[in-house]
């Protein structure tokens, strides 16, 4: 073969998977793919707000609402840090499922059933004994709820396969509906909400938030300890590798799979008692508020280490909470807090390719692009 | 009409929603790409319909054009989705769930934005008896069967017939098994998934438009289509990853999902309202009993694709 034929043979680019990448580089690639979904979103705002058309000078300020929907007055700030905290508190606790590759989509099912126990105590024990009593009973219900939703498909993944994804979608919907079949009979006839229940409130520390946040920020700091430094993380990371692998240094596959989804659906649940005891008093089918789903992107993101979490769930919380006051300020339909963050996350999820991946074009490196 | 006669009809006729949106599940899960992004699709689709409707509802162009221009629209909206989706997945090998729950996110939002500022009184009457045609003069529930109800019919049989009686079928399950294994015969992974995804991705949001557009013919509609998608996702299990069973799924699925509003007609079923959210649960709970039923019994054909959710890399063999 000519060297000529050789050389058109060679295609224009070729990947590898790179053996490691220094920090600064990948944080350097993150950061431009943010900035990038920033200006697409620019150019897609462009397109959605007739405001934005008519002066397309405001550009600069559709960028500014982004920091003044969190960052704008104290109460606005302090609602972003306690939605901050229950978005990472559900992350948390989907981290150590997916960690060994258990892919646990049912954390809005989890947090819901969570939600939905703590206030089903609060309904019928509420003012009939004591206030801590009561918020403990609260707790234990909503930790055992979440508990139950995540192991039932776990057992059945241990004991016949059964695919967890689907299992655990499914689940979701079916809590949805439990909700919806409890409100009805709750709510009296005529009235289209269950209203704010008059007890089972968390105690005020300062402010209604900092209970919350503070508990997240254990609750953060334990995870991270668990996985990182004991034997059951350990195991659950080395199921998550190879199953095989486990087998054959004696891990009990089975066993890890079931627990860890008792402490992920825990977790949830401790999330939808947050929700219930610590802001809402209240429960709606929309109670977890799709933050199952961003969840799984959040803990994707932050590479399941949840100390990283703590920096993309901020980010994601970030945007929903500016994209919001953009709705607000420019008139658009409050759906666009979605699109936005869809956009952002496009390109952090794309750009992790480019993190994991070298990308080798024809004639640069001619020695590592000839064909083998 | 005999009112179970109607009822029957009416669900045939919800359940072709799902018919669109599990064949092209199927479709992109049988390439080894599990899409959760259907819902955001199925949505986009509506919406892609419902804005060239609204450009072209008042033009004067000939009916027929526009009909065939709306679903145009729609399939051109599913089909960037599901090119974003397939770019992401396939190309850049990005995790799927996170992908398809992210474009699902978008989906849903953008479609919200763009439909809720379009004029209903332009995009949902104009050319709407197209749609009808064999049954439009009819006053009962059989109007409600048309052009788009036939489609969707036709379009899960051929995909049974293309995966399961021809060659190209054969390759697409092959991807889907072990595409190690297809690449090394000499079958073009990279183009097959591709392909599966953005034909499946058109497919499922069509299934989107018809919903909004010629089933319900609402301004509200296309608010309650993102519950549909993940019922469509359900239904994938259901059927057992064969296109000709979500025609029977899907009516089983329309039936549950609809008798709490019926039943309330008959007399001698008594009902409380406490009623209609538990029958709207039970397409989940069965679908979850066939998943679990099918991974007991254990038989090859009946599970989901081998690779169904990982990606491939070449030069990871």
């Amino acid at each position: 073969m000519s060297k000529r034929d050789s050389e058109a043979r060679v295609p224009l680019f070729h990947l590898s998977k790179r053996a490691s990448i220094e920090p600064w580089k990948a944080w350097l690639i993150r950061v431009a793919a943010v900035a990038l979904g920033l200006i697409v979103c620019g150019l897609v705002a462009f397109l959605l707000i007739e405001k934005l058309q008519q002066k397309p000078e405001k550009i600069g300020e559709f960028y500014y609402t982004f920091i003044k929907g969190a960052f704008g007055t104290t109460r606005k700030f302090w609602r972003f840090l306690k939605n901050l905290a229950v978005l990472l508190c559900i992350s948390l606790a989907l981290t150590p499922a997916f960690r060994m590759r258990f892919w646990n989509i049912g954390g809005e099912g989890q947090t819901l059933i969570g939600v939905l126990s703590a206030i089903a105590v609060d309904f019928y024990l509420g003012g009939k004994i004591p206030e801590w009593i009561l918020l403990i009973l609260m707790l234990i219900a909503a930790l055992a709820a979440g508990a139950a939703w995540g192991v039932i498909p776990a057992l059945f993944r241990a004991k016949w396969g059964t695919n967890e994804t689907l299992f655990t979608l499914m689940m979701n919907y079916v809590a949805t509906y439990l909700v919806a079949y409890f409100l009805v009979i709750w709510v009296p006839s005529g009235s289209s909400s269950l209203g704010k229940l008059k007890n089972g409130k968390l105690p005020v520390i300062g402010n209604e938030n900092v209970l919350i946040i503070i508990v997240v920020l254990l609750v953060t700091a334990a995870l991270y300890i668990y996985l990182s430094y004991t034997k059951h993380g350990y195991e659950i990371n080395v199921v998550g590798e190879s199953v095989r692998t486990a087998r054959y240094v004696g891990i009990k596959v089975n066993r890890v799979i079931i627990r860890t989804m008792i402490l992920s659906g825990a977790l949830c649940g401790l999330a939808g008692y947050l929700i219930a005891a610590g802001s809402d008093q209240t429960v709606t089918t929309t109670s977890a508020g799709g933050q199952g789903f961003t969840g799984i992107l959040v803990a994707w993101l932050g590479k399941f280490n949840p100390l990283f979490m703590i920096l993309t769930a901020a980010l994601i919380q970030l945007l929903n909470q500016g994209a919001n006051q953009i709705s607000q300020d420019f008139g658009v339909n409050n759906a666009l807090p979605n699109v936005i963050v869809g956009i952002i996350l496009f390109f952090v999820i794309g750009c992790e390719f480019f993190i994991n991946y070298e990308v080798h074009f024809r004639g640069h490196h001619p020695e590592k692009g000839a064909v083998k | 009409m005999n009112i179970w006669l109607n009822f029957l009809i009416d669900s045939l006729a919800f359940g072709a929603t799902f018919i669109y949106g599990s064949t092209g599940e199927i479709l992109t899960e049988k390439a080894g790409h599990l899409n959760l992004g259907i819902p955001g699709i199925m949505c986009m689709g509506g919406a892609g319909g419902c804005l060239i409707l609204n450009l072209v509802g008042k033009s004067g162009l000939p009916p027929f054009l526009i009909v065939i221009l709306g679903i145009l629209g729609a399939l051109v909206f599913s089909l960037l989705c599901g090119m974003i989706y397939s770019f992401l997945t396939v190309s850049l090998r990005a995790n799927q769930n996170v992908t398809g729950l992210t474009l699902t996110t978008f989906g849903v939002g953008l479609s919200k934005v763009i439909v809720s500022k379009l004029d209903p009184t332009i995009y949902l009457v104009g050319p709407r008896k197209m749609y009808r045609w064999p049954f439009a003069a009819r006053q009962d529930s059989l109007q409600l069967l048309g052009v788009l109800f036939f489609a969707a019919v036709i379009i899960a049989l051929a995909s049974s017939w293309i995966l399961f009686h021809t060659k190209v079928g054969l390759h697409l399950r092959a991807v889907g098994e072990n595409p190690g294994t297809a690449d090394a015969v000499g079958i073009n992974v990279t183009r097959y998934k591709y392909v599966a995804t953005c034909v499946g991705s058109s497919i499922a949001g069509l299934g989107g438009f018809y919903y909004i557009i010629d089933y319900m013919a609402s301004q509200e509609a296309y608010l309650s289509v993102e519950a549909l998608g993940w019922l469509s996702i359900a239904l994938v299990i259901f059927a057992l990853w064969r296109p000709h069973m979500t025609i029977i799924g899907s009516t089983v699925f329309g039936i549950l999902f609809s008798l709490g509003s019926y039943i309330t007609n008959v007399s001698w079923i008594k009902v409380t309202m406490a009623t209609t959210p538990l029958l709207k649960m039970l397409p989940y709970v069965v679908t979850i009993l066939v998943l679990i039923v099918s991974s007991i019994r254990n038989k090859r054909e009946n599970q989901p694709p081998a690779s169904l959710g990982l990606s491939y890399f070449r030069e990871e063999r």
